[in-house]
């Protein structure tokens, strides 16, 4: 088992989810975060942390949404990891809004 | 240990449970010249990852090699053995080092203020949670199993933990970190009927659906909810943009239609307040108070209350009882409103009890960052740490330090490895340091 952040970060990036992660999973592009399903350790603490609702625990993915699995694993190994919050992406209040959060 | 450099700042840090390891790493990490001083009560780190986190929770508890590598940074010392407030007052402490942060956590349980909560087989969720995770002084604490039905209080995530240990068999538990003491307990116990009773509604309960999910796997142990006070639209989750309360509700719905096979019951319960413990000599009966006011008697042997916790007081430091936490303003010591110079706070011991282990992270960096924002105007130091330290050897403190915990740890494997487990933990202070001289 392992968190996934999915589409739902994109062209956010809050990131509040990277300072609760106890053990610095959450890697990052200009784009999203993604977590490394390797270090993930499933304390469920970065779910409930993100004003948009994009983490979820894998197996509670939609059918529609889980290639997110696959997409997290394979970025996690090509960008390097965040362990402090970043500015949010400009744009970012807009699309709180228009996700209805 | 560091080489001291004149101008460089000494902090002190009180506990070592995710809070102190997470403030300790905002600190090093923030570039300023300082060197940090981590006490702790115990000969061992890591506080309730090591004696709250479940035994059958192995993955989690990775996250001590996250604080085995803050402690590898420079600057970092570990100093076992020693409490604050009774083997060093909090002012000795405060005239040795700039800074001080507590991160003492939240230790004692909160009571049911209820008439017969003194009751033998009557205990706290707390107290339980550490004599089967072998702390030093609840090793010996007697739990009697040899009833067949116990009542779990509290809707939380840690009533559902004591639930779940109770309702695995001694196999379910053997290659786990648990006490050998409790394994052998467990081993003989005779409860059969696990009750876990909440004062509000299913979609009021605070544990999480990820542990709700545990229950779908004991191997003699069927999950049911008792739908007097329940009724099943209140499975029907308000709102589709919450697949946390959805899950939650969804499993609940499937526990209360799922067939009851297994030899042991774990029965959920809602809309019942307990108002009394019941028993002549021992526990007999739990007394809750239904909405309709209507009061219904649970018979058992064991009560588990899971009600909260609160932060142990710390002679001289400012205590807020309403919240249970040492008093602070974001992290800030305070009394009656006013901060105390270079004294602080993070954790469950700022925060009270509640998120989960890496909300101590966020919480740990706003600490630092308010411990940096002042240190440029410290006020002088009248004493050193070192001097301090060997007034406390010259008392018979035995300090341990994290080349001595590494011992212990080892030592630990060694005995679990022996057994088909991660480790066999020490449970008494002089077997720890025993180890360590080995
Ligand atoms: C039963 C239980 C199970 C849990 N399971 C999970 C879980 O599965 N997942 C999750 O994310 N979170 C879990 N948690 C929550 C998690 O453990 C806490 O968020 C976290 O441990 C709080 O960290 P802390 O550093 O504030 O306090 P603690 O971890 O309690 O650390 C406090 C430390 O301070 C030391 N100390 C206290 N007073 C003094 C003193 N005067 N002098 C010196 N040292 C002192 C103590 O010995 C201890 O080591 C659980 C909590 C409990 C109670
Ligand atoms: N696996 C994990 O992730 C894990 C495991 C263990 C603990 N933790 C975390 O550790 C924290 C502490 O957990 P917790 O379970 O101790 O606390 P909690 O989540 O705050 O739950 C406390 C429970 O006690 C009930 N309660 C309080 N006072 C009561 C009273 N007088 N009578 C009856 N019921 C009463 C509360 O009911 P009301 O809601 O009605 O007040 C609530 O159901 C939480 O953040 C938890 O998530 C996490
Ligand atoms: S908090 Fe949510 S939206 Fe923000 S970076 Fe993290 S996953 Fe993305
Ligand atoms: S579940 Fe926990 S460990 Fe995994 S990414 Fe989220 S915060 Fe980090």
């Amino acid at each position: 088992m392992t968190y996934v952040v999915t589409d739902n970060c994109r062209g956010c990036r809050y990131t509040e989810c990277v300072t609760v992660c106890p053990v610095e999973c959450f890697h990052v592009d200009d784009a999203m975060t993604y977590i490394d399903p390797e270090n993930c350790i499933d304390c469920g603490g970065c779910a409930p942390a993100c004003p948009v609702g994009a983490i979820e625990p894998d197996y509670r993915l939609a059918a529609d949404k889980k290639y997110w699995i696959d997409v997290n694993r394979k970025r996690a190994t090509e960008t390097p990891v965040i362990s402090a919050r970043l500015p949010a992406l400009p744009g970012a209040d807009e699309r709180r809004r228009a996700l209805g959060r | 240990m560091t080489g001291s450099v004149a101008n460089e700042n000494r902090i002190a840090v009180v506990g070592s449970g995710p809070s102190g390891f997470y403030t300790t790493e905002a600190l090093l990490r923030s570039g300023v010249p300082l060197t940090v001083d981590m006490f702790e009560r115990l000969p061992v780190p890591y506080g309730l990852v090591r004696f709250g986190v479940a035994p059958d929770h192995p993955k989690l508890k990775q996250v001590t090699t996250a604080f085995d590598r803050i402690a590898t940074m420079p600057g970092f010392r570990f100093i076992g053995g020693v409490t604050i407030g009774d083997d060093v007052s909090i002012d000795e402490l405060r005239k040795a080092y700039d800074a001080v942060v507590l991160a003492t956590g939240a230790e004692l349980s909160r009571a049911l203020d209820i008439p017969g909560e003194a009751l033998p087989g009557s205990h706290t969720a707390g107290d339980f949670v550490a004599w089967y995770n072998g702390h030093p002084q609840f090793a010996d604490l007697r739990i009697d199993l040899h009833h067949e039905t116990a009542i779990v209080i509290g809707h939380g995530n840690v009533a559902l933990d004591v639930a779940r240990i109770l309702a695995k068999t001694a196999d379910e538990l053997r290659r786990t970190d648990i006490a050998r003491h409790a394994l052998e307990a467990l081993a003989e116990s005779r409860i059969r009927e696990i009750h876990v009773v909440g004062r509000s509604g299913p979609a009021q309960t605070r544990f999480t659906a990820k542990e709700l999910r545990d229950f779908l796997e004991l191997n003699t142990c069927d999950t049911c909810v008792d739908m007097r006070n329940v009724s099943s639209d209140e499975f029907e989750p308000p709102s589709p943009d919450d697949p946390e309360l959805t899950e939650k509700l969804s499993l609940l719905r499937a526990f209360s239609q799922a067939a009851v096979t297994k030899p042991r019951r774990c029965v959920l319960r809602f809309r019942l307040s307990p108002v009394a413990l019941r028993g002549r000599d021992r526990l007999e009966a739990i007394a809750f108070k239904q909405e309709s006011g209507a009061v219904e008697d649970i018979a058992c042997g064991l009560s588990l209350s899971s009600v909260g916790r609160k932060t142990t007081p710390v002679a001289g430091v400012p205590y807020d009882a309403h919240r249970g936490v040492h008093a602070n303003i974001d992290g800030r010591v305070a009394a009656d409103g006013s901060v105390i110079e270079g004294l602080y706070v993070c954790g469950w011991s700022k925060r009270g009890p509640n998120g989960t282990i890496g909300t101590n992270r966020g919480c740990g960096i706003a600490t630092a960052e308010a411990v940096l924002a002042d240190i440029t105007h410290r006020r002088p130091r009248s004493d050193t740490p070192d001097a301090l330290l060997a007034r406390l050897t010259g008392r018979g403190a035995r300090i341990v330090s994290y080349p001595d915990w590494a011992t212990i740890d080892a030592a630990e494997k060694r005995r679990g490895a022996a057994l088909g487990k991660p480790r066999e933990k020490f449970v008494t202070i002089p077997d720890m340091l025993a180890a360590v001289r080995a």
